[in-house]
């Protein structure tokens, strides 16, 4: 069965596969955009459920209950977006079509894929065996993040490991907020003490980029956090409670805290559209699939070589958005993304850092967004960094996955950014 | 980007030693590359560098180790191996390729 169809008479049809962060802000900008008369958008999602996913890393210790991070997807769509709910079989992006699970079908003019990346812990042998939420967490998933909770309320201390499977994961830096996060709770709780803290990665040291590396390293040598760099998992040994890499080092473990393989949507797969990691390759300036003219790939779906996380998604979105409509129309795209992205990373005690960086220009010190007076303060833990963070889950859901500008501009600014740091 | 000299051949690289320019690489001075990072090149060393030279012309970026393990068939245990330690980095040096993504 059709349930819309492409081109009837000069109506022409998107179909935006995910309704999650960049999903959900391309159907708001482009349903003010394309004509109603002219265009039709359908949105579809396997629920009916929005995730406020940054949220999940404070979730394990008592911030966040599910409720507050959880909302219906259609109300964050605009009239005259369909939302469509139904698991995605494939694209076959030779006939323009999309098929559901249930045997639905959707023709498709344009086709943005938004269909985000997840956490596969089946990937790594042993990670989700006998072991898995007893002792072995993930915390980007509810389900993880609560039982992680109920684990840490309990625990009475050990080895706590903190450990990254494979680059990218969503949210690069969330393991490290993990990590100062915990080292503060079991802090206060008066049992740091009986906690040894180790951080596993598969990167050279604490953070990808070399100011920001050097920066975060050295906070977690002084909160007397070890860290087990190039460390690249080969299979985790559920009976002895041990990591165990390419390189046959060991890491025991009382609690392990990981983030699994990170991959993108099965179906972007079995339609031939991905690579390695079920990530679509795009033009990295107009995400625009480098297959196909007619299907672009955002947010976490695609392969730019930017952090995966909702603020790249954002950023991306107004110079996409330019683009679309030129594309569409024949004319060249000439708004090319520069790959921005910004994240709070929060530091325990109620304070936070921020972070601002694109393609080319790594993270610096510095003000955030205005030159001298901030207030935002750029690779420094401060307080108003903290309140940033909780503060933007309200401005999400009531500003940002509705499309309403924010104050900060898209494309990433050297005004208030430190130039003369470390030579790298 | 600064200019080396590497067996008086001027090659461009960038801050971390990194080749820039593809055409300026050739075997001979992969060999040198390899030796200054304490390689000594074999037939298992080649193969992975000139699966990562073909893979760059079609991909324009250089493969990543799962990437290497996928379609070049070389397992990402077997890179450990061949290029201790830090096999994406170690392989893409050698190769006079940037480093592999995923580092973002």
């Amino acid at each position: 069965m059709r349930s819309n169809g492409k081109t009837r008479g000069t109506t022409k049809t998107l179909v935006i596969l995910g309704a999650g962060t960049a999903g959900t802000m391309v159907a708001n900008k482009l349903r003010r955009r394309l004509p109603k008369g002219e265009w039709r958008i359908t949105i579809v999602d396997r629920d009916d459920t929005h995730l406020y996913q940054p949220g999940l890393l404070l979730l394990p210790f008592g911030v966040y209950e599910p409720k507050d991070l959880i909302k219906p997807r259609d109300r964050f769509l605009p009239k005259g977006v369909d939302l469509v709910l139904g698991e995605i079989d494939r694209v076959d992006a030779e006939a323009d079509t999309v098929t559901l699970a249930d045997g639905r079908a959707l023709d498709y003019d344009y086709l943005v894929i938004a269909s985000g990346t997840s956490p596969r812990p089946e990937e790594t042998p042993g990670m989700a065996e006998g072991e898995w939420r007893r002792s072995i967490f993930d915390f980007f998933t509810l389900d993880g993040a609560v039982a992680l909770r109920e684990k840490l309320a309990t625990w009475e201390g050990g080895r706590l490991v903190v450990h990254i499977t494979e680059m990218p994961i969503k949210c690069p830096v969330a393991p490290l907020e993990f990590t100062f996060l915990a080292d503060a709770f079991f802090e206060e709780k008066k049992m740091r003490e009986a906690v040894e803290i180790t951080y596993v990665t598969p990167l050279e040291g604490a953070f990808t980029k070399p100011v920001a590396s050097a920066h975060l390293g050295s906070m977690l040598e002084d909160r007397h956090i070890a860290v087990e760099p190039d460390f690249y998992v080969e299979h985790i040994d559920p009976a002895s409670k041990t990591l165990v890499s390419m390189d046959e080092r060991e890491v025991p473990f009382d609690l392990l805290v990981t983030v699994p393989l990170n991959m993108g949507a099965d179906f972007v797969a079995r339609s031939g559209l991905g690579d390695e990691l079920n990530y679509v390759p795009v033009d990295k300036g107009t995400l625009l699939s480098t297959k196909h003219a007619n299907i672009f790939a955002l947010g976490d779906a695609s392969n730019i070589p930017a952090s995966k996380a909702g603020s790249v998604a954002h950023f991306a979105m107004d110079s996409f958005v330019e683009n679309f409509v030129d594309h569409i129309h024949g004319r060249p795209m000439h708004h090319l993304f520069d790959g921005h992205a910004n994240c709070f990373i929060e530091s325990g005690h109620g304070k936070g850092l921020l972070i601002d960086f694109n393609y080319d220009t790594e993270p610096l010190p510095g003000v955030y967004p205005y030159p001298r007076v901030g207030p935002l303060g750029l690779l420094k833990e401060t307080r108003a960094n903290h309140w940033g963070k909780l503060g933007f889950r309200h401005i999400y859901w009531t500003m940002l996955l509705r499309g309403i500008p924010l104050p900060v501009p898209s494309l990433m600014s050297m005004a208030g950014k430190e130039t003369a740091g470390p030579s790298t | 980007m600064p200019v080396i000299e590497i067996q008086g051949k001027p090659v461009h690289v960038n801050e971390e030693g990194f080749l820039t320019e593809y055409d300026e690489w050739d075997e001979e001075l992969a060999a040198v590359l390899a030796q200054q990072i304490g390689i000594d090149l074999t037939d298992d060393h080649w193969k992975v560098i000139r699966f990562l030279r073909a893979d760059f012309t079609t991909q324009g970026e250089t493969p990543t180790t799962r990437r290497v393990n996928a379609v070049g068939g070389v397992g990402v245990k077997e890179q450990f191996a061949l290029f201790p330690k830090k096999p994406g980095k170690k392989m893409s040096y050698i190769a006079g390729l940037p480093k592999p993504h995923g580092c973002v």
